[in-house]
């Protein structure tokens, strides 16, 4: 059983090295992103040496790692889902001998393995000849970073996936799907580290789930969180993945009953 | 022309017929695309309260800039989305449809595609532009407004242009791209001060993928931001549109002889 799922990560691992080419001009757009992004932050900076917290050579390791590890855990889940339960096609998936959603996610970190190899180790080493990333330099930090980059995987997939089922309760969720985007860039520190939040929204994004996305393993990565406050951490992204399985659940039970196929 | 402005009128027809079976769905767009834009806005806020000034300009000036980003893309966005062009009318076919009949391939596809809640974007973006106007203290002419209308048509064709080249890659590789959101990351870049950026960034903003020409430049004539002959280069805008509206439509028109349509 297991190894049908480890053949559906490969299934899409290959569907996605099919269209590889599109990845190396994709690598030169993502770096000059960056890039963008880094002179921004030098900018912003200006005369100023820490800000919320971050050197400029930090943040310009926290930017770069950040928008790599993005490539690596943003897939399109929430919308696969929400479109093959608006075609019906989620009907003949129920009655299969799998677990739907462990399916859907599978798929996913077929994707996100394959962009992690061809797209974020590539882009990252680029990026690192071109700008001044300071990559850590113990080998604990890397194997914490990755440990902690797939709970950011599994994170942000749970929350797609949580989206997307919503596409069993209402017609048509488009607008649902585009703001969960905007919410989880925002929030999970992409854009903006938490720490340069106002003091009101930084303490509400402690108690959620979107900075164990992003903000948790970039800050590891930069070494600003360290030693047992990085296990911490860890800890935070684990209890996360724990407590967001419940709604999954709960709303893929209620779901299962509301199935509701428009047109055909 | 009075042909093809006869379609366009139907097609306008046809669109608000279908859009009234689903009014709710119009405004939850319209928020969700306002929320998009936004969160360029959130960005310029947060990082305001850490600094005065960004790159010599001060943060009214940087909204400003970001209101005046918003009109022409809002416009822009209205009459082309075929951000799904490669799945709807290569993958699945539709272009065999839309090549039989005898108006303009792409006029065609344009109006097929209308999307006008984006206008609202560009709505938001003026208010914002108002407020900070006034805010500023700068002086109003009339000649300002008739420069607005030429900077938005010019800036508006410059959008058309690039993403039309974007799209028409489609029929030169079959396979999803995956580039034009990476564009839409890069377009950003052109709504904040371009003597922040080095060299390389600052020429390929103005000349290869002249997004500083959307954002930055048309709205430093109006803030009279003298420097570096930004307000000079300002007056070239409407040139630089037809140029890259040019080149967008020749490098389409070739992909259209290259179509085949699918087998399926």
């Amino acid at each position: 059983m297991n190894s049908a799922y480890l053949d559906l990560i490969r299934i899409r691992f290959l569907m996605m090295l099919a269209y590889r080419v599109n990845y190396y001009s994709g690598i030169i757009i993502y770096a000059i992103n960056i890039g963008a992004y880094y002179f921004l932050w030098e900018a912003i900076f200006g005369e100023q040496t820490v800000m919320g917290g971050f050197t400029l050579a930090q943040m310009t390791t926290y930017v770069a790692v950040s928008w790599m590890a993005r490539a690596f855990y943003f897939n399109n889940l929430d919308r696969e889902i929400a479109s093959e339960i608006r075609d019906g096609s989620v009907a003949i998936q129920f009655i299969r001998p799998y677990s739907y959603l462990l399916v859907k996610m599978m798929q996913g970190f077929g994707e996100g393995i394959f962009r992690l190899l061809l797209f974020m180790v590539p882009g990252l080493i680029i990026v690192c000849l071109l700008f001044p990333v300071t990559l850590p330099t113990e080998p604990g930090v890397w194997v914490l970073y990755f440990v902690m980059l797939v709970f950011s995987f599994l994170i942000n997939s749970q929350i797609n996936i949580l989206t997307g089922l919503f596409a069993f309760f209402v017609e048509n969720n488009e607008g649902m799907l585009r703001m969960k985007r905007v919410l989880v860039d925002l929030f999970s520190g992409v854009v903006v580290p938490i720490s340069f939040f106002p003091g009101w929204l930084a303490v509400t994004m402690k108690w959620l789930p979107f900075q164990a996305i992003t903000y948790l393993p970039s800050s590891v990565f930069t070494g600003r969180t360290a030693g047992d406050e990085a296990l911490r951490v860890l800890g935070v992204q684990v209890i996360w993945f724990l407590v967001l399985i419940i709604p999954i659940l709960l709303v893929w039970r209620q779901a299962r009953y509301r199935l509701f196929v428009q047109g055909g | 022309m009075m042909f093809y402005w006869s379609l366009c009128v139907e097609y306008m027809k046809n669109y608000a017929k279908t859009r009234l079976t689903y009014r709710a769905d119009f405004w939850i767009e319209v928020l969700s695309d306002i929320l998009f834009q936004g969160l360029n806005l959130i960005f310029i806020l947060i990082v305001f309260q850490h600094t005065p000034s960004l790159g010599g300009w001060s943060e009214a000036e940087v909204v400003f800039v970001y209101g005046f980003f918003m009109i022409p893309y809002g416009v822009f966005g209205t009459f082309f989305n075929l951000w799904s062009f490669s799945e709807r009318y290569i993958v699945k076919g539709e272009m065999d449809r839309i090549l039989t009949r005898p108006a303009y391939n792409l006029y065609q596809i344009v109006l097929e595609n209308i999307d006008p809640p984006s206008i609202f974007g560009s709505i938001f973006g003026a208010v914002i532009m108002i407020i900070s106007w006034s805010q500023l203290g700068l002086p109003f002419e009339a000649l300002d407004a008739l420069m607005l209308v030429v900077f938005t048509v010019g800036a508006v064709m410059i959008y058309a242009g690039l993403y039309t080249a974007l799209t028409a890659i489609s029929f030169y590789s079959d396979a999803p791209t995956g580039i034009l959101p990476l564009m839409w990351n890069i377009q950003n870049y052109g709504r904040y001060p371009i003597n922040i950026y080095n060299k390389t960034i600052r020429f390929l903003l103005t000349w290869l993928l002249p997004f500083a020409f959307v954002g930055v430049i048309p709205a430093s004539y109006f803030l009279d931001r003298h420097e570096e002959g930004l307000t000079t280069l300002a007056l070239f805008t409407p040139v630089v549109g037809i140029v890259v509206l040019v080149i967008g439509i020749t490098i389409w028109n070739h992909g259209v002889k290259r179509y085949r349509g699918a087998g399926s």
